[in-house]
């Protein structure tokens, strides 16, 4: 086992993606000769060459369309994208051709893309830096849709990316890059789909993602010391979702939080209340609560950024909320 | 090109206009639904560039793309004509087993890598393919083809930057029609040339042709198709063409004169071609009457009984090919 940080672990995968199969290449902007804005392409440039990490001008619709096009015919390329709100600029090539393509062909031609890209509030950086948006990808068919918590899934979620024949978008974080965990020094792989207990309780069920299962897992901590055995879930996948293991988590506590760093309507928190609303009504002692962003624009100023989003505390007293404490 | 090249390009002409045609019929049966786009008019455009590329010849040969306007470009590359009828019929035989229909024919074994209904989308596809073929170092190239139309999207700028700075060996074929569905370029488009579009904005070797006459279309298609390959770099090759029916089923093309149809259809690219070819004394109007009846009858009793006869999909294949339906438990899982 080694430490190492969540920049590292995407750059680990990427090499030895790239030096197992000479099919994948990379693509974004200023991840070549810059070095990558979150280091995650460090040093590959000089490794692989300018034709396998390949320096894209702001082109993101169309840059993410050549990726497509070349997928088509047996490339894998991997497509860092700087910032989740820029991929709104994408969503043609993304959602209207790759999650398509599979199915409008009959099954004929697929698009094995990856899309890299950090969605999230980190500090100060205003309403056009700080989109989740994970909810506007999980709503698309033909696409799947990972969130790595930490450094082992963010590499092997990316290499199995890399190898699925699906596109996969990876939402990462910008506050978890520097994020350090001991992961297996030799090759592993970690599966596409699969939520996972990521600390078993008892009486509560607390749902996260992405870098909200951090809120959730400091927020069971808080619990314990209240005599609160909380459970807390990872989502990892949030297309398709693994309902199985939420259901099997809530007939065993009873109640249900979910937290996530987006605004409400129509996202992640909605999706996962009536999945336990369809698969388990009968097995809640009380309502479940979400845990979510203000519907607003992200602001600037830091007091109201740190106002519109979810902290540990909220999680906290959420689940006090649920658990009739509060 | 020999005297029978140019009887099979005629044919090749005469049974595309011919299919199309049926297609409009059968579209008036409700035999097929959905949005149907129609080529006829610019024959002369696909089956002359097509002729000078590398297609018919299956995996090996070019990758070819386009947009809505798709069934000749896709028959051009090869795609089996029963085959792209039987997806116009929405059935299980048809070259997208029915899921998609008259705007998106694939045919992968021909490299016909689709029809796309999103104006200017296939522009960074074509350049993802020329990267794929720059990448695995075939002599292979990707052709484009779209209208006018096109070039007002974003992607054609941002993919004709990307082509010429990344030197991709794509050929850009701009079928200018003169309309963006029903407006006509002068009121959309501040240079109507599109051709002058990329020369100096991309630096990007260009040019604008006849797209009526098939003989000075593959005279000039060969030009810019042998320069892509050996040059490895994009070409924006321009048609000047007409499509004679409205943009699709819907319209009923009131932004345009009788008179100006009239003067098209005098250079209508079958009769350019036929006549050509009578007066050389290559074919007689009794061989023409009888090519044109040989087609009929295939496409009556092989390719329209072949789109009837075949099953419609089946309702519980509602889901298949979302997502790779066969996948890699060690890649995808689930977490065990």
């Amino acid at each position: 086992m080694a430490e190492i940080a969540y920049w590292e672990a995407i750059l680990r995968a990427h090499d030895e993606e790239m030096t197992n199969d000479p099919m994948v290449i990379a693509m974004g902007e200023d991840i070549g000769v810059a070095g990558g804005t979150y280091k995650a392409t460090s040093g590959l440039f000089d490794k692989y060459g300018a034709e396998r990490i390949v320096d894209c001008p702001i082109s993101e619709n169309s840059y993410t369309g050549i990726g497509i096009g070349a997928s088509m015919i047996g490339m894998r390329p991997i497509i860092e994208i700087m910032s989740i709100n820029f991929a709104l600029l994408a969503l043609d090539t993304l959602v209207n051709a790759a999650a398509k393509i599979r199915y409008m062909s009959g099954g004929r031609v697929s698009c094995p893309i990856v899309m890299r890209t950090p969605g999230g509030t980190a500090h100060q950086l205003a309403a056009q830096h700080s989109a989740r948006l994970a909810r506007m990808f999980m709503s698309t068919s033909g696409l799947r849709v990972v969130t790595p918590r930490g450094p082992l899934d963010a590499y092997g979620m990316l290499k199995s990316a890399v190898r699925s024949n699906d596109p996969v978008i990876i939402i990462e974080h910008e506050r978890m890059y520097n994020l350090k965990e001991d992961i297996p020094e030799e090759e592993f792989f970690r599966p596409l789909e699969g939520a996972e207990v990521v600390r078993e309780g008892e009486d509560i069920t607390l749902i996260g993602y992405n870098f909200s299962v951090h809120l959730c897992l400091e927020a069971a901590k808080k619990l314990e010391a209240d005599g609160v055995s909380a459970e807390v879930i990872d989502l990892r996948s949030l297309k398709p979702i693994d309902r199985e293991t939420i259901r099997r988590s809530v007939e065993k506590t009873h109640r249900a939080l979910v937290a996530e760093e987006d605004e409400a309507p129509v996202g992640v928190g909605s999706e996962i209340i009536t999945g336990i609303m369809e698969d388990c009504f009968f097995a809640l002692d009380s309502q479940p609560v979400r845990i979510h962003a203000a519907d607003v624009p992200v602001p600037y100023n830091h007091k109201l950024e740190q106002a519109a989003i979810p902290d540990v505390d909220d999680v906290y007293q959420g689940a006090l909320k649920a658990l009739g404490k509060a | 090109m020999n005297d029978s090249d140019k009887k099979r390009l005629l044919r090749e002409m005469i049974f595309f206009r011919r299919f199309e045609d049926r297609c409009f019929e059968a579209y008036v049966e409700r035999k097929i639904g959905g949005f149907l786009h129609l080529y006829s008019g610019q024959e002369a455009v696909a089956t002359g560039v097509l002729e000078m590329a590398n297609v018919g010849v299956g995996e090996k040969g070019d990758y070819v793309i386009t947009g809505y306007r798709d069934h000749v470009h896709a028959l051009k590359s090869g795609a089996p004509a029963k085959e792209v009828m039987a997806e116009l019929y929405g059935k299980e035989t048809g070259s997208s087993r029915g899921r998609g229909g008259s705007m998106h024919i694939f045919d992968p074994t021909a490299n016909f890598m689709g029809g796309y209904a999103l104006v200017g989308q296939p522009f960074p596809l074509a350049a993802g393919l020329a990267l794929g073929c720059k990448h695995k170092k075939t002599d292979q190239i990707a052709i484009c083809f779209l209208g006018d139309g096109a070039n007002n999207q974003g992607t054609f700028h941002e993919t004709m930057n990307m082509a010429s700075v990344w030197n991709l060996p794509v050929l850009f074929v701009c079928e200018n029609n003169g309309y963006a569905i029903g407006t006509h370029i002068d009121r959309s488009t501040a240079q109507t040339d599109q051709y002058k579009r990329v020369d100096t904005a991309y630096n990007m070797k260009s040019s604008q042709h006849d797209g009526m006459d098939i003989e000075a279309v593959m005279k000039e298609a060969k030009k810019a198709v042998d320069y892509v390959r050996n040059e490895q770099k994009p070409y924006f090759i321009e048609f000047m063409t007409y499509r004679y029916r409205g943009h699709s089923m819907s319209d009923a093309k009131g932004y345009r004169t009788k008179e100006e149809e009239a003067e098209w259809e005098k250079r209508d690219p079958i009769k350019i071609l036929s006549d050509r070819l009578i007066k050389a004394g290559t074919l007689s109007k009794e061989d023409i009457k009888a090519m044109e009846d040989e087609i009929q009858n295939e496409i009556e009793n092989e390719i329209i009984k072949f789109a009837e006869d075949s099953p419609e999909p089946n309702i519980a294949d509602l889901n298949k090919y979302v997502l790779d339906d066969n996948p890699d438990p060690r890649w995808v899982g689930p977490l065990k």
